[in-house]
């Protein structure tokens, strides 16, 4: 019998393991997530005095320590704050003159509120379950935002509720941009064991005698997102992601790594925001 | 309705809503940065009260529910919970440890083998990411946590599972052993007066 067990679970393993999405294991998973997924959202309602009471102790503790550096925050995104208004308008301009495409622009989605009601325990598999699905207009590789951060994407959908893909798993990676002088570009990847760090691989290393260009800790971390013809990034530009960690110079310089913290609280995230897209002919046209 | 009935029912019971619980409630809390895993205690506590064969088919079975809700790689979560369901149930049949503390022990030893075990699993599998050195000590954490709660979860399962059990031969002998041959509920009123303890042998 414990022979018979383990064979089983061997199989399933193996046959999950090099299977494509629209696979017969796959379509199983899917129907007993939406079998199941009304049972979740009564569990999660029903239990969220309990996570309510525990979350308020473990925020408690944790507020003091974060109030200095949260005022420290504070002075520098005003700062920053006055310079990216006048940049915005600048760009809106420029973009109106040179007529660019639009279509990767945050405004273009539509955000969808979401409660948070899985989460996979697992070191491994960064996961959550959200409340709403394919009825709500969500689909496959929607963003998905929460804390005013990047928190994930979506990676299976059913017609009441969506699987996110957290930042921090190890499948998932983001093509990220440092808001340096330089806009260096990299891959954001998850340090795995660690919720609290990335890492941006792949930048471009600055000249020894200009490190300073190149990223300095604070700065702000954002999604590249790019259009390459038929090729195009999930994630639109200029998402927040996160801030850059005290940069080692020798890891830049021969690998081109920074560490970043993410700016969600990707642990005690409860409402995200899912980014749907407008399928194409629901616009609505609109006289200038 | 027989006790052989009701015990899969509620095992069956107990495994939806401690699957249910642990995702919906207990895996948003954050305990030092980590949350608690009670499935592995619940499949380690039913292997201790019920025997290794019991105890391998309800991690199975466990496990497969996790891996299919949580639509993670079918299997993974399985194999290891046959295990300790396994494991846990061996030690009750071959020792029949009857120490308080047994489940402390237990419950840290499955906990640390569900951490280690699915971080070897995912190495095996391929991981696409850097991995960090605290990765390990997140597990410690985990299973410091997960040791923690293993004697209130082993308590709360004994109880659900306990009154359907079939009377094990050993521990009725024990008890005979321990008590002068009588239940505790015969001689109840006797033994508050004039218990004598037999003599070592």
């Amino acid at each position: 019998m414990l022979a018979l067990l383990v064979a089983v679970s061997l199989i399933l393993l193996t046959a999950y393991f090099g299977e494509t999405p629209s696979s017969p294991l796959h379509n199983v998973q899917r129907g007993v997530v939406e079998v199941l997924s009304p049972v979740e959202q009564g569990a999660s309602k029903v239990l969220a005095p309990v996570r309510s009471v525990a979350g308020w102790f473990s925020s408690t503790f944790h507020a003091k320590t974060q109030v200095k550096q949260l005022q420290q925050q504070v002075a520098r995104l005003t700062n920053e704050y006055a310079q990216a208004k006048g940049a915005l308008l600048q760009n809106r301009q420029l973009t109106a003159e040179l007529h660019l495409d639009d279509s990767l622009n945050l405004n273009s989605y539509r955000p969808v509120t979401a409660q948070v009601i899985l989460r996979d325990p697992t070191l491994w598999y960064q996961t959550i379950s959200v409340d709403k699905g394919t009825d709500d207009g969500v689909g496959l590789h929607d963003p998905v935002i929460g804390d005013g951060a990047l928190v994930g994407e979506v990676t299976e959908v059913s017609a009441t509720a969506s699987f996110v893909t957290l930042i921090t798993d190890h499948t998932l990676s983001v093509t990220a941009r440092v808001l340096d002088a330089n806009g260096d570009t990299g891959e954001l990847v998850p340090a795995v064991g660690n919720p609290d760090e990335l890492v941006l691989q792949y930048l471009q290393p600055p000249n020894p005698g200009q490190v300073q260009n190149g990223p300095q800790q604070g700065q702000l971390v954002v999604t590249a997102g790019f259009k390459s013809g038929p090729l195009e990034s999930y994630f639109p530009a200029n998402i927040p992601i996160g801030n850059v960690l005290p940069v080692d110079e020798n890891q830049l310089l021969n690998n081109g790594t920074i560490q970043v913290a993410p700016q969600a609280n990707l642990r005690s995230v409860d409402v995200v925001q899912i980014l749907t897209k407008p399928q194409p002919g629901t616009e609505r046209a609109q006289v200038p | 309705m027989s006790n052989a009935v009701k015990l899969p029912i509620r095992l069956i019971l107990l495994g939806f809503f401690a699957v249910v619980i642990q995702e919906s409630a207990v895996s948003q809390v954050s305990i030092f940065g980590v949350s608690a895993d009670l499935t592995p205690l619940v499949v380690m506590s039913i292997g201790l009260l019920c025997g290794s064969l019991t105890g391998a088919v309800f991690g199975f079975a466990t496990g497969l529910m996790i891996d299919l809700i949580l639509v993670q790689t079918l299997g993974v979560t399985s194999l290891l919970y046959i295990v300790i369901g396994y494991w846990a149930g061996r030690l009750h049949e071959l020792r029949d440890p009857s120490h308080e503390l047994v489940p402390l022990v237990v419950g840290a030893m499955a906990a640390a083998f569900a951490g280690l075990g699915m971080a070897v699993i995912q190495f095996l599998l391929g991981v696409d990411a850097p991995v960090s050195l605290l990765l390990l000590q997140q597990i410690f954490v985990v299973v410091l946590v997960d040791t923690l709660l293993a004697l209130p979860v082993y308590a709360l399962v004994r109880r659900i599972v306990r009154p359907v059990l079939p009377e094990d031969p050993r521990r009725r002998r024990r008890r005979a052993y321990t008590t002068g041959g009588l239940s505790p509920l015969q001689q109840g009123a006797a033994r508050r007066t004039t218990f004598t303890r037999p003599k070592p042998l």
